[in-house]
């Protein structure tokens, strides 16, 4: 669905932001971006909406050339990005002005998430709080019905229900032709939805694959013998280790020890993702 | 739903159907929430249901009616009773055990305990 084949990326005057990205998004799949602040996560999702333009590299969405950003691929895919700025006007008028820029877009849809979200049509996005016009902003995603959904730090500024809430409607709207882009720092608040990791880590691609393939190759907890060596351990007391599985039961995939073990143990944790896919 | 950070999600929802099966929440051949409704209920990634229901179709708790939904087996709770059984012989049990024998209790103790519990 979405390709990119050794994409760079620098803002005027700054050293390389993205350099040699190389990856797939396919449908089907809700994808977690992971890194430490300023390692491009906004940047790549610019670039994938269309925001900004590559340096150099190939990319192509939904099979055609994205440097010219064609308005039938532009009406598939929405950026609910971290910072925005809205008109000064009602919601009601804001989907007026926008909505018939998306074929699928659902009105019904939409104004069934503004009340889900506590909100009125009538309200003026100017006089509402940062988490509210957020809200305004994902519940307008999600009803724009696009094949590729690309959201910065969508619970940045939600109180906790709002999370749970947004979590539930992730999950009803997810489907196998549905790409879905979420970066994130809030790990915990997405963990369940994400089933494919993307670190970034000093402009380059750390981390690629499934939670699926993951959850094969590793183990995490705390292990009860010290003869298995871990791959990675956290310090601290009762800190859980990254070992390979073996034959050890499934564990559940932890994503905050994951993204350590791969910014602390790249090669090791890489040897064993690429030593399983070559079998 | 609280997740436990060790356990698989797709076993924790099978666990959370086991729960309903085994108190009769959910009767044998009675007709249970779709993977979607069972993904929002639990806010997880549609695919991580699909692996609840597909385990729990192997080992032929449920069924698919084709256009119509998941059903509990026939002999569904009967399934269930077996599989928690063994779970508790083959896994709390022997961690019972452990137990007893670091804390040096006898099984004279567990037993009078197990009596006197089973009085109240």
């Amino acid at each position: 669905m979405i390709s990119i084949n050794s994409l760079y990326y620098h803002y005027p005057k700054s050293g390389m932001v993205l350099s040699n990205i190389s990856t797939h998004f396919e449908q089907g799949n809700i994808y977690g971006l992971f890194g430490k602040n300023g390692e491009g996560k906004s940047t790549l999702l610019k670039i994938i909406s269309g925001l900004l333009r590559a340096k150099s590299g190939e990319f192509s969405v939904n099979n055609e050339n994205w440097t010219h950003r064609n308005a039938p691929t532009l009406e598939q895919l929405f950026l609910v990005p971290e910072d925005f700025e809205l008109p000064k006007v009602t919601i009601a008028t804001y989907e007026k002005i926008t909505g018939p820029f998306y074929p699928n877009f659902s009105r019904k849809q939409f104004y069934d998430l503004i009340a889900e979200f506590k909100l009125s049509p009538k309200h003026h996005i100017a006089r509402l709080s940062f988490g509210q016009k957020k809200k305004v902003l994902i519940a307008f995603g999600i009803a724009v019905n696009t094949s590729i959904l690309l959201m910065d730090e969508p619970t940045n500024g939600l109180d906790i229900p709002s999370k749970s809430q947004f979590r539930k409607i992730m999950a009803t709207i997810a489907d196998e032709n549905k790409c879905i882009i979420i970066s994130t720092h809030q790990v915990r608040d997405l963990h369940s939805l994400i089933n494919h990791v993307l670190v970034l880590d000093e402009t380059k691609v750390v981390f690629d694959a499934s939670l699926v393939k993951v959850s094969e190759l590793f183990w995490f907890g705390k292990p009860k013998s010290t003869e298995d060596s871990a791959l990675f351990t956290e310090t601290g007391f009762g800190g859980k280790s990254v070992m390979a599985r073996g034959d050890k039961d499934e564990t559940e995939v932890d994503l905050e020890l994951l993204f350590s073990a791969v910014l602390m143990e790249n090669t090791a944790i890489n040897t064993m993702l690429k030593n399983s896919t070559h079998v | 739903m609280d997740f436990d950070n060790t356990k698989p999600i797709y076993l924790q929802i099978v666990d959370f159907f086991y729960e309903n099966i085994l108190v009769r929440r959910w009767q044998d051949e009675e007709r249970i929430p779709s993977v979607r409704e069972v993904a929002v209920m639990v806010e997880v990634n549609p695919n991580t249901a699909i692996r609840a229901f597909n385990h729990l179709q192997e080992l032929e708790v449920i069924y698919n009616k084709r256009g119509i939904g998941y059903f509990v087996s026939k002999d569904g709770y009967e399934k269930v009773l077996d599989i928690k059984r063994n779970e508790f012989k083959e896994q709390t049990l022997p961690d019972v055990f452990k137990q007893m024998r670091l804390l040096d209790v006898t099984f004279e103790e567990v037993k009078n305990l197990y009596d006197q519990h089973e009085k109240e």
